[in-house]
This record gives structure tokens, C-alpha cells and sequence, in this order.
């Protein structure tokens, strides 16, 4: 009973951290720079398929593919919304004209993305095994790569908080996404800053990816399940709290823990029903304003 | 003059749209099968497209919930066709749609646009996975087999659809509701002020409209004989009454139906030569026209009118 | 039985109190002005009669109807008018339409579309707007979105009018305008409450003015005594 209950916990843990990493990437994105990326989830596959193949084609460790794989990912948000959203948003009318064209224009990302990942990769379901051996940990078993992805994803989502939240760059980042008009006035250049958000956010998509591909199989086409649960962390945790969503992946987490013990398919109902709630009950979320 | 002018413009367009229908209600009688197939095609989108723009056009709240609606009319002709004739079958795929989108506009529309959005982009993949888990632990069966019709009589049944929704759209335009969505998308607040139940307003418009949706959907599986959740709840069902409707242009009416009628086109031509990259061409030209054409391809003639008539008055 | 009430009418922002136990009353008939340095909490309370908000605690009755928590619409219905701070017209939409929507869903007995047209027309004579009835909203200048969203308000057919800076941002000459626009609609009946900082607009035109301050009410009276209460000199007219 009490190793079932630790099971339950650990993956719930895991899937959690998980889910942090991608919620706070898909908040600083919305938080921020103002834009709602539903594809998002694409740059999960991404991370995944990048260490996946850097792995078997040229023997580079998951591990050691984080330095690649997370600059990577990053220069790629950086450029797409320095192009792309930055244009969308200095041409449109209003802040609502911008979030629902800045969407649209995502949704149009989300099927260029995926469909260049099914020519390059087909549609099978993959995996690998990297760091599959047990660790015994004061009597517990865990597997090596589900620690070693646990481990990253709160050091990665931990470490972005502390980021945002205690040093200077950070804060001003925060500072010009809550009023870009006064922070353009004191020099701050606009553009690079939201334009940063959304690279970063990007990589800790990639980065999940890394981490999922370690632990779990994947394909082309899981973006889409990603995207969704991430929207409903940062819902759970509040728009606008980068604390909310990494607080509120972990609850998530352990909610999909207990739910897929009872029947793996229904996880993603059950958050559905959860994001059902929220909106009925407190669509403001744990955290939020 | 100028009264007479309007009226026969009125005429005009009239007639126009009646040759039109009496042309596509022929069509079965003349044409070959490639042309009613294809055809049928271009109905359905402009079907989805329209159904679509009735809501997300005027008020703003972008949908990407048609894939919900149109795979539940997919599945209402899979459990029903057997037993049901197909009128009825596609009447009741367009009552489940209406009372699906009940449902999701009650919870979603008494708040902001994006989290209608995004709760409608993730309804897709809510109902693939739980009807998966229904067939595999309830029914034990992977798919369903649809019972076959005739391409003709598919093709008058969409276009039976389409009229009624193309009918429906512009009274709904024309009437002070359509005004009133407007309003909506011009200032909410402002309208609720003015007396408007938006909440109302925006649920019942919401449900209309997936009505059609969900009706195409039964209409169209007949066609494909086998269906299972992976095919019948496809996001790309959501994604391309956006890419029409924006493509075509939504300040004006034909916007929708011009812009589904190029895509539905060009989707059968690329789909059998570029099965794989189709989908990555569309994804391109929605970025491509909500980065430089905003208004669609109706903002577009709108501008070359408005800077032809400049250069007549500047001439007088 | 004054035709709009309240009664200990609180609201907080957060941890801030904008509005707190607020009473006030307008009678029927009456203009009654609302001042205050900004911030005081003037428009919060517009926006909770009107129902664009609901109050943390406190009743707000309108013809001895209690209203609290009602939504905009029902309340518009209901006869109370509305225009906002920062001028909300809707602006792709020609000037008749703007109105005819007050029109055909702002009363609470319906109209048929002939009688609406009839009477936009009428009510944009009456505000001044007949020459621009085509124009799209946004093109109009200043004075006349302001125009519009009285003639949208009195669409409504409103027993009570509530008017939300309407002289803000208007040169000396569209101020006396819009001050005599006031004074006709005063004359067609309707009850008016009116947010203001013009003060030569508040002193002249209101039968009694209530003052508001960090959320708190701290003087009312007529326009003579407001002028001369110390508090209200200290707090705000003293600017």
C-alpha cells in the first residue's frame, strides 16, 4: 500500500515538475510577451525529437544535448517573435487585436511545426533508453532518468522563477511587461525584452522536451495534449503568476499521478474537469489577480 | 437616380445567387463525379466557414471548437445511420452540436476571449481521448463502420446545408442581433450597457452555430465508410474555417464563403500531391495573411475600390 | 421614495478599499452632482449602480427596487442610462446605429425597426448629431462621441441618467453645449447624477453635490454649501 502511495507520488512528482516547466515557459510567454503560444506543445516535440536524434545518430548524451537543445529552442522563440509577433503586435489596433492574431498566428505555427516534424520524422512512436538503471534511495527504488528529469525540472523552472522574481534583469522584465509605454520612456527596449521572454519560454519547452523524451516515449504529434495541459497549469495557477503555474504543474501533477493509477486514458479528462471548475468557480486561479 | 441604383444593384445580386443555385442544383445531372465530389468538398467548408464567422466574426471570440462539432456529427452518422434515415441522422447531429456548444458557451462565454479560446482549442483533444477510452474499455471495438449513401445524394444534402446556413447568416446579419454581435465586438461592456444580455446573446449565437457544423459532419462521413476518434476529431477542422475565413475576409459577407471556396479547392488539388505538405502551405498563408492582409481578400478589393473612387473624385 | 439609493455601499479592489459604506440618494427630478480628487472612488460607484460591478457589501435600490448585483443589462432595462469616463461608442459603427441599439434593446418594451429608425432620428436631433448620422463613431471628434453616447443613454429611455465626466477633455464653448444639453434632458424628466470636475458646470447646474474622498463620503449639500464647507475647501477645492 505504502509503495503504491510512493509511486503515485514520485510520478505525480515528476509528471508535475514537468508540467511546471512547461507552464511557467507558456506563462512568461502570455504573462509577458503577451502572447498566447498554442503551439507551444510543437517545441516540446521538438526538444524531444532533437535529443532523440542527437542521441542515436550521434551518441550525444540527453544530458550533454541541454546545452544544445535549450539555446537552440531559444534563439528560435527569440527570432520568430522578433519577426513575426513584433509585427503583429506593432500593427495591431489594441491589445485584444494583438492577443487573438498573436494566437492565430501560433496556430498557424503549431501546424507549419508539426507538419515539418512528420515529413522529417514520420508518425511512429518513439523512444529511447537513457539512464534506465535503478537508484535505491534509503530503500525506495527509483529509476536513474526519472530523478535525473525530476531533478532538472525544478532546478530549470525553480531557477526562472528566482530569475524573474530576485535580480535586476529580472524584475525589469517584469517591469516592462506590466508597462511597456513607461519602460520604451526609460530606455528599455521594448522588443528585446518580450522578444527574450518568449525565447526563454521556448527553451523551457525544448528543455521539457529533453527531459519527456528521457522518460517517456513520443511522436510527432503529442504538442497538442502538452499545449492543452499547460494552458490549464497556468489557468490552475493564475494568469500572470509565474509562482502560480510552477505551483500549480506540481498539483496537476499529482492529479494525473492518482487518476492514471485508476485509468490511464481519462488523465486528460480529469483536467478538463479541473480546468472546468476553475473557470466556474475561481477562473482567476490559485495565485492570480 | 440613386434610390433606383440601389435597388437594381439589389436585383442584381439577387439573381445572381438564384442562377447560382439553380446551376449547383443541377449539377449531379451534368457534371462527372470528380466535379459533384469536389463540389461537395466546397459546400462543406463553406458550411464550416460561415457556421464559424456567424460567432467569432462580429464579436471576436475566436472558436477552434468546429472540430468538436463536426467529429460529433461524424459520430452521430456512425451510431445512427444504420437505423435512422439520413435527414433525421443530420438532424440530430446538429441538435448534439447545439447542445455541446450550450454547454462550453455556458461555462466559457461569461468570461474573456482567450479563455474561450482556449478552452475550445483543447475540447478537440478532450473528446479524441475520451472517446478512445470509451471504445477501448467500454465497447472493446477500435472505430466505427458509417453506412454508405451515393455521392449525389451526399452532395444534395450539403447543399441543402449550406443554403439553410448561408440563409441563416444573413438574417442574423442583417437583424438587430447581428448588430448587437457587432456591438459585442466593438465594446462589451458598452453593449451590456446598452441593454444587450451578451452572455445570452453570445451562447445562443455560439450554439446556432455549431449546429451546421456538427450537421456537414454527419452529411460527410457517409462518404468515408470507416471512422475512428483519430480521424473524425482532427484539429485541422478547426484551423481551416480560421485560415478561410481570414483569407477571405470578414467585413463583408461573401469574405467566408470566397475564402472557403478557394481553400476547399485547393486543399483537394494539393491533398493527393502533397498529402504530407499541405498542411505546412496553409499554416504559412495564415501567417503570411494575418501578418499583411488583415481584412482578407474582401479588404484587399475593399482598398483597390476606395483608392479607384479617389481617383474619380479627385478628377472632378 | 427617492429614485435611487444606497446603503453602506462598500467595494475593495484587492486589499484596497475604493468604496467604503458609501450612503447617498438622488430624488426624482433632481441633478445631483459627485466630486471628489481623483481616485476617490466616483467612478467605482457609477460602476456598481450600473451594475458593471458588484459591491463587497452594501444594497443599492433603484425605484425601491434592490438592484445589487444585478448585470448592466437588466439594469439598462430597468431605466438607468449610463455614459463612461473615457467615451465608449462603438467605433466602426455609423452614428444611427450606435443609437438605434439603445433603441431596440435598451427599453424594456420592444420597438418595431420603422419606430427606431423614427426615433434615433428624432434623438440625433436632439443631441446635435442629424448632419453625421452615417458616420462611422471613430471619426467623429471629441464633443460629438460625447453627443453620441448621451443620445445611445437616452435611447435606453432612462428615468435616471448617469453621466460620467461628460465635460472632460471639452474646450469653454462645447462645455456651455453640452451644460445646456444638460438642462433639456433635465427638462424632459430625467433624474441626473453627474461625476464632474468642471466646477463651474457642478455649481451652476446641480440642485444638490456629494463629495467623496478615499472612498469615503465626506460632504453633501447644495452647490453654496459645498462651496463653503471647510472640508471639502481643505480636501479638494482647494487645488
Amino acid at each position: 500500500m505504502m509503495k503504491t502511495i510512493l509511486d503515485i507520488v514520485i510520478a505525480g512528482l515528476l509528471m508535475g515538475g514537468i508540467y511546471a516547466l512547461i507552464a511557467v515557459g507558456l506563462g512568461l510567454q502570455y504573462g509577458v510577451a503577451r502572447v498566447l503560444n498554442i503551439s507551444h506543445g510543437e517545441f516540446i516535440m521538438l526538444g524531444a525529437f532533437a535529443t532523440w536524434s542527437l542521441y542515436t545518430k550521434l551518441g550525444i548524451s540527453p544530458l550533454l544535448s541541454l546545452a544544445i537543445c535549450g539555446p537552440l529552442a531559444f534563439v528560435i522563440g527569440f527570432v520568430l517573435h522578433r519577426t513575426l509577433f513584433t509585427r503583429l503586435r506593432t500593427s495591431s489596433g489594441s491589445s485584444a487585436a494583438y492577443e487573438g492574431s498573436s494566437m492565430l498566428a501560433s496556430f498557424g505555427l503549431l501546424f507549419i511545426i508539426q507538419n515539418l516534424a512528420l515529413i522529417a520524422w514520420g508518425a511512429d512512436i518513439r523512444a529511447y533508453t537513457y539512464l534506465a538503471f535503478p537508484v535505491n534511495l534509503g530503500g525506495a527504488v527509483f529509476a536513474a532518468n526519472r530523478l535525473a528529469a525530476l531533478s532538472f525540472a525544478i532546478v530549470a523552472s525553480l531557477g526562472f522563477y528566482l530569475f524573474l522574481s530576485r535580480t535586476r534583469l529580472g524584475k525589469g522584465i517584469r517591469a516592462a511587461a506590466q508597462d511597456p509605454a513607461t519602460a520604451a520612456l526609460m530606455g528599455v527596449n521594448i522588443n528585446r525584452v518580450l522578444a527574450l521572454c518568449f525565447g526563454f519560454g521556448a527553451s523551457m519547452a525544448g528543455l521539457a522536451g529533453m527531459l519527456i523524451s528521457m522518460c517517456y516515449p513520443f511522436h510527432a504529434t503529442m504538442g497538442l495534449g502538452y499545449t492543452v495541459i499547460a494552458i490549464i497549469v497556468v489557468v490552475l495557477g493564475g494568469l500572470g503568476s509565474i509562482l502560480g503555474s510552477f505551483i500549480g504543474g506540481f498539483v496537476l501533477g499529482l492529479i494525473g499521478a492518482i487518476v492514471t493509477y485508476v485509468d490511464p486514458g481519462l488523465s486528460l479528462a480529469a483536467y478538463y474537469l479541473i480546468f472546468v471548475l476553475l473557470l466556474l468557480l475561481k477562473p482567476t486561479g490559485i495565485l492570480g489577480k | 437616380m440613386r434610390i433606383s441604383g440601389a435597388t437594381s444593384q439589389k436585383s442584381v445580386s439577387l439573381g445572381l445567387v438564384l442562377l447560382i443555385l439553380i446551376v449547383l442544383s443541377a449539377l449531379p445531372l451534368y457534371a462527372s463525379m470528380y466535379a459533384v465530389i469536389l463540389l461537395t468538398a466546397i459546400l462543406m467548408y463553406v458550411v464550416i466557414t460561415v457556421s464559424w464567422a456567424l460567432f467569432s466574426g462580429p464579436t471576436g471570440y475566436i472558436s477552434l471548437a468546429s472540430a468538436a462539432f463536426f467529429g460529433v456529427g461524424i459520430y452521430t452518422s456512425a451510431l445512427l445511420g444504420r437505423s435512422l434515415p439520413l435527414p433525421a441522422v443530420i438532424g440530430i447531429a446538429g441538435l448534439a452540436s447545439f447542445m455541446m456548444a450550450l454547454l462550453v458557451g455556458a461555462v466559457t462565454l461569461r468570461l474573456r476571449g482567450m479563455y474561450f479560446a482556449v478552452f475550445t482549442f483543447g475540447l478537440v483533444e478532450l473528446i479524441k481521448r475520451l472517446l478512445l477510452w470509451w471504445e477501448m474499455t467500454v465497447t472493446r471495438t477500435r472505430g466505427r463502420f458509417v453506412i454508405i449513401v451515393d455521392n449525389d445524394t451526399i452532395y444534395y444534402a450539403m447543399l441543402s446545408i449550406c443554403v439553410v446556413t448561408l440563409l441563416t447568416a444573413y438574417l442574423v446579419r442583417r437583424s438587430k442581433f447581428g448588430l448587437a454581435l457587432q456591438s459585442i465586438g466593438e465594446d462589451e461592456e458598452a453593449a451590456a450597457h446598452t441593454g444587450i444580455n451578451v452572455t445570452a446573446l453570445k451562447i445562443v449565437t455560439f450554439s446556432i452555430s455549431a449546429v451546421f457544423i456538427g450537421a456537414v459532419g454527419a452529411i460527410i462521413a457517409t462518404r468515408w465508410t470507416y471512422i475512428d476518434p483519430y480521424i473524425a476529431f482532427n484539429a485541422l477542422v478547426s484551423f481551416m474555417p480560421v485560415l478561410m475565413a481570414i483569407f477571405g475576409g470578414m467585413g463583408q459577407f461573401y469574405g467566408p464563403i470566397l475564402g472557403a471556396a478557394v481553400f476547399a479547392y485547393l486543399e483537394e488539388v494539393l491533398i493527393t500531391r502533397f498529402p504530407y505538405h499541405y498542411m505546412l502551405l496553409f499554416g504559412i498563408i495564415l501567417i503570411v495573411a494575418i501578418s499583411y492582409l488583415p481584412n482578407g481578400l474582401v479588404g484587399l478589393v475593399q482598398k483597390w475600390r476606395e483608392a479607384g473612387l479617389a481617383r474619380e473624385h479627385a478628377d472632378t | 421614495m427617492p429614485i435611487l439609493e444606497g446603503e453602506g455601499v462598500t467595494k475593495h479592489f484587492g486589499g484596497l478599499a475604493a468604496l467604503s459604506s458609501v450612503d447617498f440618494h438622488v430624488g426624482q427630478g433632481e441633478v445631483v452632482g459627485l466630486i471628489g480628487p481623483n481616485g476617490a472612488g466616483k467612478t467605482t460607484l457609477f460602476n456598481l449602480i450600473s451594475g458593471a460591478l458588484a459591491p463587497k457589501d452594501g444594497t443599492i435600490r433603484f425605484k425601491g427596487q434592490n438592484i445589487t448585483g444585478f448585470k448592466p443589462y437588466r439594469i439598462c432595462r430597468m431605466g438607468v442610462g449610463r455614459t463612461f469616463q473615457s467615451v465608449r461608442v462603438f467605433p466602426n459603427m455609423p452614428v444611427l446605429e450606435n443609437v438605434l441599439l439603445g433603441l431596440l434593446f435598451g427599453r424594456s418594451n420592444s420597438m418595431s425597426s420603422a419606430d427606431a429608425a423614427k426615433e434615433a432620428t428624432r434623438l440625433l436631433e436632439f443631441v446635435g448629431l442629424s448632419a453625421v448620422k452615417a458616420t462611422p463613431a471613430k471619426d467623429l471628434i471629441l464633443a460629438n462621441q460625447k453627443r453620441l453616447e448621451v443620445a445611445r443613454a437616452l435611447a435606453t429611455k432612462p428615468e435616471l441618467l448617469l453621466l460620467d465626466e461628460l465635460m472632460a477633455g471639452l474646450n469653454p464653448t462645447e462645455v456651455a453645449e453640452a451644460m445646456e444639453l444638460v438642462t433639456r434632458i433635465r427638462e424632459q424628466g430625467v433624474t441626473i447624477f453627474m461625476i464632474e470636475h468642471v466646477m463651474k458646470a457642478i455649481m451652476s447646474a446641480c440642485d444638490r453635490i456629494m463629495v467623496l474622498h478615499h472612498g469615503e463620503k465626506i460632504a453633501e449639500g447644495t452647490p453654496q454649501e459645498i462651496a463653503t464647507s471647510r472640508t471639502v475647501v481643505e480636501v479638494y477645492l482647494g487645488e
